[in-house]
């Protein structure tokens, strides 16, 4: 076959308006796959997560999120075998500068400075930075992205404004650590927000989640032996993997795998169709120059072979262009979707979506073009020259 | 005189396969715009019945939801003073004083459970909504008894009519049933208020307070006379707003919707494009017989250009129709207001159906332009010459 290269390119420049726009829809379709695969393969097939967020579990009330732990249960999680770090999670929502703008939006927890990077081993921090917001009970630590989207430097004095808690903090920045997902997000110290709170209030002893870095050998039992100290209080607890609470929260949004599933059957069919269509009409149209070409002593399995690879190379052109926007488009949701999508922050077009994307284009230019194939290789030749396409 | 459009008609027929396959291709990216479409319709429509022109909600200052407001007795007591709010027959004002949590059910979508929004309120609070009870009754003050909403007995095994189930301290019955027209009502639970905060500890703290205006045009004062008493420490909205604002829970699926069905419609305006450039090629003789007979360059370019767009106009009426047994089909998805579920009906309707038949044409004449161009610009003897 490849003897014929030749011959194929030149049937594939001879209509280069045809063979460039088949190429064109094919590129749009199949990125259009990839970029959903890819979105799949890092939502649930795992992605590559790192160890540090796979042994990090989260303990939140069983009846629902809304509802909080009592700080207590803190110190007991601590005292739990198998746990390394425990903190109090405080989701603190209020507003930073303008609330309306949502360019000021960013996630706040309040958490035990002495914990929290014990929990989060993954994030990068300098030494005295850590000691700093361990000794000032006004210090807050944000993540490099966060810094960097509103510009701040150490010492930065930050204000938010509490809608839940009825209390305005001033926080000053004394650490800005690196993570990998790239959110923005801020920390700062519970003591602060327990000792803003009027005395008294119910807010004061409550955490809304508590986060735990367990050891690296049995994090399943380490979840069922939190679960199982307050299972007969008044506040049961559910503990699950960091991953597995995130997923749970995107299913939340909408049934996203079954949407992404439909979408990418409609996309392969409408590909099968498209590329199906253009590539039968173009065999189909040359049947007179497969005739002359028989005449010439070609016989039917070469011409066969000559029409195939014709569709192959140009679904792999196809493919390639198409895995390549994809990579652009990927790029783009990389930036654009919010960081608390698990993965979302390393989305890309992996080798094997790459090579999975090639294939579906390689079957889809084969099967489309083998029907017409055979039947010009099968034609006899007075017939076939007696064709007006 | 143009060329009749019987021409382009037969033309496609004769060229069945093609037709079909071009027409299938457009089809389906219009049946996912449709799709989109119909999603974001049902949400908006649950919204759009949910809230009363006469009511408005108050909330904490700095609150934008229910959920995370939070206003003591005290205020609600000095609300009741306020002017302009409408009365019952027994001269009370219509101010329900109301707790708002969710709690966690096992669903028939997913065994890993999901928020139900549950709301305690006083028999004012149920007065002031237009939910009727559908089955058995509503829940008596006091007592541990719940109604759930429609669509909550529709996607939650447990909530039941006659069954009991524990959340907060206890077990609590369902005894009835209600109706919220398909309303946001609907995908909640509601019992009484001094119940539901005894067993969440929320004694002298409420989440929010609805008052309804003695007349349409009372409202604006009563909003300001609140937001401007700074004792309060509130904020008034007007219920329809309230909801209008919760349509942005469909956004993420909405806008991966759009963006697919771009996309695709790429890819299907391109092939579109290769169906009539091929169209054009092998009607050469053709091409030339008509502008020997007398028809311009322009009735050409007209002619192809109508041959696409009827190309793309039943790909878009199939991909309608491919949409069409999603209406109605019941779904839901996350309320970031309520942090809790919202269950709505695909409404393909008739703006689903001509947003996805405009969707079409575009493609079509994308596809179609270039085509009927070249084929206006043949030359004659040329056409004519070529086999």
């Amino acid at each position: 076959m490849f003897k014929h290269l030749p011959l194929v390119m030149k049937n594939i420049l001879h209509n280069r308006r045809r063979s460039s726009l088949t190429i064109a829809s094919i590129a749009a379709s199949l990125s259009l796959l990839a970029v959903l695969m890819a979105i799949y393969q890092v939502l649930f097939l795992g992605g590559d997560s790192a160890p540090a967020q796979a042994f990090r579990l989260i303990t939140h009330h069983k009846v629902s999120l809304a509802q909080f732990l009592p700080i207590a249960y803190v110190r007991q999680i601590q005292r739990v075998p198998g746990v390394k770090a425990a903190t109090g999670w405080q989701w603190f929502g209020g507003s930073y500068r303008d609330a309306r703008e949502p360019r000021n939006f960013f996630a706040r927890f309040a958490v035990d400075p002495l914990q929290m990077f014990r929990v989060w081993p993954d994030y990068a921090l300098p030494e005295q930075e850590r000691m700093a917001f361990e000794r000032e009970r006004t210090g807050c630590v944000a993540s490099r992205a966060l810094a960097n989207k509103f510009d701040w430097k150490l010492g930065e004095r930050i204000t938010l404004v509490g809608d839940g808690f009825p209390v305005t903090l001033d926080l000053s920045l004394v650490g800005i650590f690196d993570e990998s997902a790239q959110a923005a997000v801020l920390y700062f110290n519970q003591d602060y927000l327990r000792q803003s709170l009027p005395a008294g209030s119910p807010q004061r002893d409550m955490v809304s989640q508590v986060m735990v870095q367990a050891d690296r050998v049995d994090t399943p039992h380490v979840a069922e032996a939190i679960d199982a100290l307050f299972e007969d209080s008044p506040d049961p607890t559910k503990t699950e993997s960091e991953r597995v609470f995130l997923l749970n929260f995107i299913s939340f949004l909408g049934n996203f795998k079954l949407f992404l599933a439909a979408i990418c059957g409609a996309v392969s069919f409408t590909l099968l169709l498209v590329s199906g269509n253009t590539l039968s009409m173009s065999v189909r149209e040359r049947v007179r120059e497969i005739a002359v070409l028989k005449t010439l002593g070609f016989n039917a399995s070469t011409i066969l072979g000559i029409v195939l690879g014709e569709a192959a190379v140009i679904a792999l052109a196809g493919g390639l262009i198409g895995s390549s926007l994809a990579g652009l488009l990927c790029g783009v949701i990389r930036h654009a979707a919010p960081p608390f999508i698990p993965g979302i922050k390393t989305l890309a077009v992996t080798p094997l979506i790459a090579v999975l994307s090639l294939t579906v284009a390689l079957l889809i230019g084969l099967v489309s073009a083998l029907l017409p194939a055979l039947s010009a290789a099968r034609t006899s030749i007075s017939n076939s020259l007696r064709h007006t396409g | 005189m143009a060329i009749p459009i019987v021409y382009n008609i037969r033309n496609l027929i004769v060229r069945r396969t093609t037709t079909a396959m071009t027409a299938l291709g457009i089809a389906l990216t219009v049946a996912v715009l449709v799709a989109d479409v119909a999603l974001v319709r049902g949400l908006r429509a649950v919204f759009q019945r949910s809230g009363n022109q006469l009511h408005i909600l108050v909330l904490r200052k700095g609150s934008a939801t229910e959920l995370s407001s939070g206003i003591s007795r005290e205020i609600y007591g000095d609300l009741l003073f306020k002017a302009g709010i409408a009365r019952n027959t027994a001269g009370e004002p219509l101010v329900s004083p109301e707790v708002v949590t969710v709690v966690n059910l096992p669903s028939v979508d997913s065994a890993k459970s999901l928020n139900v929004t549950l709301r305690g309120l006083t028999s004012f609070g149920v007065a002031m909504r237009d939910a009727g009870i559908n089955r058995g009754r509503w829940f008596r003050a006091g007592q541990r008894e719940i109604v759930v909403g429609r669509s909550v007995t529709r996607r939650y095994p447990h909530a039941q009519l006659g069954k009991r189930f524990r959340f907060g301290k206890g077990e609590w019955q369902v005894v009835g049933v209600m109706d919220g027209g398909q309303s946001a009502l609907d995908n909640e639970i509601w019992g009484d208020l001094n119940q539901m905060s005894s067993d969440f500890n929320r004694a002298g703290n409420l989440s929010s307070v609805l008052v309804r205006a003695a007349a349409p045009a009372a409202v604006p004062a009563l909003i300001s006379s609140v937001d401007d008493d700074t004792r309060l420490n509130a904020a008034a909205i007007a219920e329809r707003d309230y909801y209008d604002s919760q349509t942005a829970a469909g956004a993420p699926i909405q806008f991966l919707g759009i963006l697919v069905s771009v996309i695709m419609a790429v890819g299907s305006g391109f092939a579109a494009m290769n169906t009539m450039y091929a169209a054009v090629s092998r009607r050469a003789q053709e091409i030339g017989t008509l502008r020997v007979l007398g028809f311009s360059r322009g009735h050409i370019l007209v002619s192809f250009f109508i041959e696409s767009l009827l190309l793309s106009l039943a790909g878009g009426l199939l991909g309608c129709l491919v949409a069409l047994p999603l209406n109605h089909f019941r779904t839901a998805v996350g309320n970031m207001t309520t942090f809790s579920e919202i269950a709505f009906t695909f409404r393909v309707d008739v703006t689903a159906v001509l947003a996805g038949i405009a969707f079409a044409l575009v493609m079509g004449t994308i596809g179609g332009l270039f085509p009927a161009r070249a084929a206006a610009r043949r030359e004659i003897l040329d056409a004519l010459r070529e086999v």
